[in-house]
């Protein structure tokens, strides 16, 4: 039997890699923590990661010369000068620790071997001699958009092994694991966080869950796409959509979605990029390399958002692959060997022998590009705390910390969930530390009865309405049609007039199911109404943001904006608004100058601001919009202009 | 698979295991659901087609629907398996889908498998029991790609319970380890890592509820959708036991 009412230092909701790793820096220094996770922890969707995590650890021939700074350098470009810097620089000084303490956990890190190694670079079969010194180090394979190979991997099962091994360190500090639990709501005053509203994805009953810091580390909100994701079907955007119906905490970047180059058509399964990485080419219906000619520096090896839109053009230039299912293009890895695949990229192998029935060895790969990751989330400073609710964090995908921008680079997102969980819990310990727990039972009752009564009310509701998954399904269809790659305004328009008549539908829809317990139709109905509104978060974000920039492609706005578009959408929902409400923030404090990003176009509208002027802006502008002080001084981790020592 | 698999497309008739225990008027049965058979259609869009059209109240459970996340164990005509990876074209038009066994039933066709692998994992330690605390400003311990591959090689079970569903022993005795488990103490066990030694083992892996309780009908690699080299698991097991059983004996005969 479940309480109605329970206590725990730290809440964190959702059991990937960013919610465990930041839930054992708080039982580490010794509170107690409790995750709550839509399904057992090691099910999350950080096992579907594949290729790599990136961290600079120059071990390898071709990683020579690396360090945080390059890899500093290319976050940035990759996010098309969309990230914060500041964040940025963090990240990239923290990641190889990152991947070192993974190593510690138990992560079996695939290793340099000492001396002759074949490789696939550019086309060409190359032979590199390994140093025998760094035999047995954490080896590296090369990743879209980056200038050293830098992505360290366990075959292509790199996030199942790293979700173990952080899962193994949860269950040896004996921190609690709720699986089946679901927080559908978070327990506010208006300016503190108090806890979250949880359902029992058992029986259906609700508890609440009080807490001294209460994170969200949900992973992200591909779901609003339907089937057109490589995400799990558990990746509906719930911490970012409970975050925004506080109607106090902003959303960012909702408009920053990725969409990946190779996911198998038509299901949508990711295949790595550590595919292409490992010298794997893309081919259109002739048969040609159509990423030598559009790129000819990184070729297949440009940024993601780069290389799906070429994919996408070479379809509309008639020459995708016709199917049943829609047009695609292959992926070669054929000439990679049986030897190498079964190894290196043996997830890979799997994935096309059981989903697509074909041996890659000898086949092509059909894939085409589809959503695959959230740059967007709940709004936070660098030390994780949400703007507008104390006590309220957020990490990983969930989160806009926002070391993305606009475009994530591959394995990227990996080294942030052991990055960012390991600095924000330690952050959130300390804030567990100095506060107590406030025990308002009254608010907390008031937010039980809520959202009970929501569960109630979809049960009551009778008539001739739409189905819940009707208007699942048709939001996929808008999104990836009017939402996608390539956005206009005439489509983006219609798109938010269609989601939000999908939100008026919403309020009328009807269940078919009854049941007592879990109700599976109730449990999806319970969440559509957030993933409609993030889905106009994006919608109207992407109206609104009348530039180019990383993954957000206007084709009536081509350009980056460096002039008016530096800065960060940020989005509100007010408690009894009709709409959400949007402001801006300066990106963040500008290192390194906006450029050319290697790949891509280099053509863009420049800053009129001097960087000194804009750097002033950045403090004033983010306290104006509710940014919360860091317990570092802004800046204080930018190391200025070390970048140009080793730019190229 | 093969195309002509895939241009017959047929009718399919489900029989699906159904009982909510949150339910007092439920009680176990089956129900039938017919739809048509599409390309390359897999369980996951069956059961997805079928609960969004004909019954929604039916239990499953899917996440990565890409073989990868374990959740979607299930017996398919009589076998465990994966649905999210079992396609229909590789299967009759009579298709019966029960819940594992040896598992806290959840409702219809959901399991609880989270609650036995963390068992599971506390009763084998399942960690790396390492003596020095983590040093972040060194570089990393050096290991061969060779030993780090072999780990991998046991790293790579997605906890999806039907090797445990499938074992004879597991079906009669609920604390038996399995294959599951088995395969995890296997993985630590040859991590250089890990400073277990054989002795610290020898409760765990060579009682009834271990290695030596399977009798080795080997179900269990028969159905395991990674294909874990369950039988050189086993072997390696046995072979450290014994080692681990002489230790053991020679360590009593020291301090006695």
């Amino acid at each position: 039997m479940i309480s109605r009412l329970e206590t725990t230092d730290v809440l964190v909701i959702g059991g990937g890699l960013a919610g465990e790793r930041c839930a054992i820096e708080a039982a580490a220094a010794g509170h107690q923590a409790t995750i709550l996770s839509l399904v057992p922890p090691r099910r999350s969707h950080s096992c579907a990661a594949q290729g790599g995590m990136q961290a600079s650890l120059g071990n390898c021939v071709k990683a020579e010369g690396d360090n945080p700074t390059v890899h500093f350098l290319d976050t940035v470009r990759g996010s098309d000068w969309g990230a914060d810097q500041e964040v940025a620089n963090i990240f990239a000084e923290e990641a190889p620790i990152a991947v070192r303490e993974l190593a510690h956990y138990g992560v079996p890190w695939s290793r340099v071997r000492g001396g002759r190694n074949d490789y696939f670079i550019k086309g060409e079969e190359v032979q590199i001699d390994e140093a025998l010194e760094n035999d047995g180090l954490i080896g590296q394979r090369d990743f879209g958009g980056t200038a050293k190979w830098r992505a360290c991997y366990a075959a292509a099962g790199t996030g199942h092994a790293a979700l173990y091994a952080v899962d193994s360190e949860v269950l040896r500090l004996g921190v609690t694991v709720r699986d089946r639990t679901e927080a559908v709501s978070l327990i506010h005053d208006g300016s503190r966080c108090l806890g979250a509203v949880v359902r029992c994805l058992r029986s259906g009953r609700y508890f609440a869950v009080l807490a001294k810091a209460i994170v969200i580390a949900t992973g992200g909100y591909g779901r609003i796409y339907g089937q057109y994701t490589s995400n799990a079907t558990i990746n509906e955007g719930t911490g970012a959509a409970i975050a925004l119906a506080t109607g106090v905490v902003p959303l960012g970047n909702m408009e920053a979605v990725q969409f990946h180059p190779t996911t198998l058509s038509p299901s949508g399964i990711l295949v790595t990029e550590g595919c292409r990485g490992d010298g794997g080419y893309l081919l259109d219906k002739n048969g040609n390399r159509f990423m030598v000619e559009a790129e000819p520096e990184k070729q297949e090896l440009a940024s993601r958002d780069v290389v799906s839109r070429h994919m996408v053009q070479c379809i509309r230039d008639g020459n995708g692959v016709d199917s049943p299912y829609g047009p695609h293009l292959w992926l070669d890895i054929r000439h990679l060997g049986e030897e190498h695949l079964r190894t290196k990229l043996l997830e890979v192998w799997d994935i096309c022998r059981d989903f697509a029935g074909l041996n890659p060895a000898e086949e092509l790969v059909p894939v085409r590009p589809t959503q695959h990751y959230s740059m967007g989330g709940v709004r936070v400073n660098k030390d994780g705390e949400a703007y507008g609710l104390a006590g309220l964090f957020a990490v990983g995908e969930a989160a806009c910390w926002d070391m993305h921008g606009f475009n994530r680079l591959g394995g990227n997102s990996l080294a942030e969930t052991l990055v960012s969980g390991r600095l924000v819990g330690a952050r959130v310990a300390e804030h567990a530390s100095g506060a107590t727990l406030r025990a308002d039972t009254g608010v907390a009752f008031g937010a039980l009865a809520d959202a009970e009564r929501q569960a109630s009310d979809w049960l009551a509701r009778t008539g001739n309405g739409p189905g819940v998954y009707e208007i699942r399904d048709a939001l996929g269809e808008i999104m990836m049609s009017k939402v996608g790659i390539f956005r206009n305004a005439d489509e983006l328009g219609e798109a938010v007039a269609e989601i939000r008549q999908q939100l008026d539908d919403c309020d009328n829809a009807v269940l078919r199911c009854k049941d007592p317990g879990v109700n599976p139709e109730l449990s999806f109905a319970l969440r559509l109404k957030g993933m409609l509104r993030l889905a106009l978060t994006v919608a109207m974000g992407a109206e609104a943001r009348t530039e180019s920039r990383g993954a957000h492609f206007r084709t009536d706005f081509p350009l980056r904006n460096d002039r008016d578009w530096l800065n960060r959408t940020l989005v509100r929902w007010g408690a009894d608004d009709s709409d959400p409400s949007f402001a801006y923030e300066p990106t963040g404090l500008i290192d390194l100058p906006p450029g050319h990003r290697g790949y891509g176009s280099d053509e863009r509208i420049e800053m009129a601001q001097t960087l000194d002027d804009y750097n002033e802006s950045v403090l004033t502008e983010q306290r104006a919009h509710g940014r919360l002080d860091s317990v570092d001084a802004m800046g204080s981790r930018l190391r200025r202009g070390e970048w140009q020592a080793v730019a190229t | 698979m093969s195309d002509e698999k895939q241009t017959a497309l047929r009718r399919l008739r489900f029989e699906v295991f159904r009982f909510n225990p949150e339910d007092e008027h439920s009680a176990p049965h089956t129900d039938v659901f017919e739809i048509d058979e599409t390309p390359f259609m897999s369980l996951y869009i069956a059961l997805s087609q079928i609960r969004e059209t004909l019954d929604p109240g039916l239990q499953f459970d899917f996440a990565c629907r890409s073989a990868t996340c374990g959740s979607c164990g299930m017996m398919v005509n009589g076998r465990p398996a994966l649905a999210c990876r079992t396609l229909t074209a590789d299967l009759p038009e009579d298709i019966q889908l029960y819940p594992l066994p040896t598992f806290k039933l959840i409702g219809d066709l959901s399991v609880d498998t989270g609650t036995w692998f963390r068992e599971m994992a506390e009763r084998t330690e399942s960690w790396i029991h390492e003596r020095m605390p983590f040093d972040p400003d060194a570089t990393e311990e050096r290991m061969s790609d060779d030993i780090a591959a072999a780990i991998y090689e046991g790293d790579r079970c997605i906890e999806c319970g039907c090797c445990v569903a499938s074992c004879g022993i597991a079906n009669l005795d609920g604390e038996f380890l399995a294959a599951a488990g088995l395969n995890r103490i296997a993985r630590f066990m040859m991590d250089p890592r890990d400073q277990r030694s054989e002795a610290d083992w020898f409760e765990v892996v060579a009682g009834d509820q271990g290695v030596f309780g399977c009798v080795g009908m080997m179900a269990c690699a028969d159905v395991c959708p990674k294909e874990l080299p369950l039988l050189e698991v086993y072997a390696y097991l046995r072979r450290r036991t014994l080692g681990a059983r002489f230790v053991a004996k020679s360590d009593k005969r020291n301090t006695a």
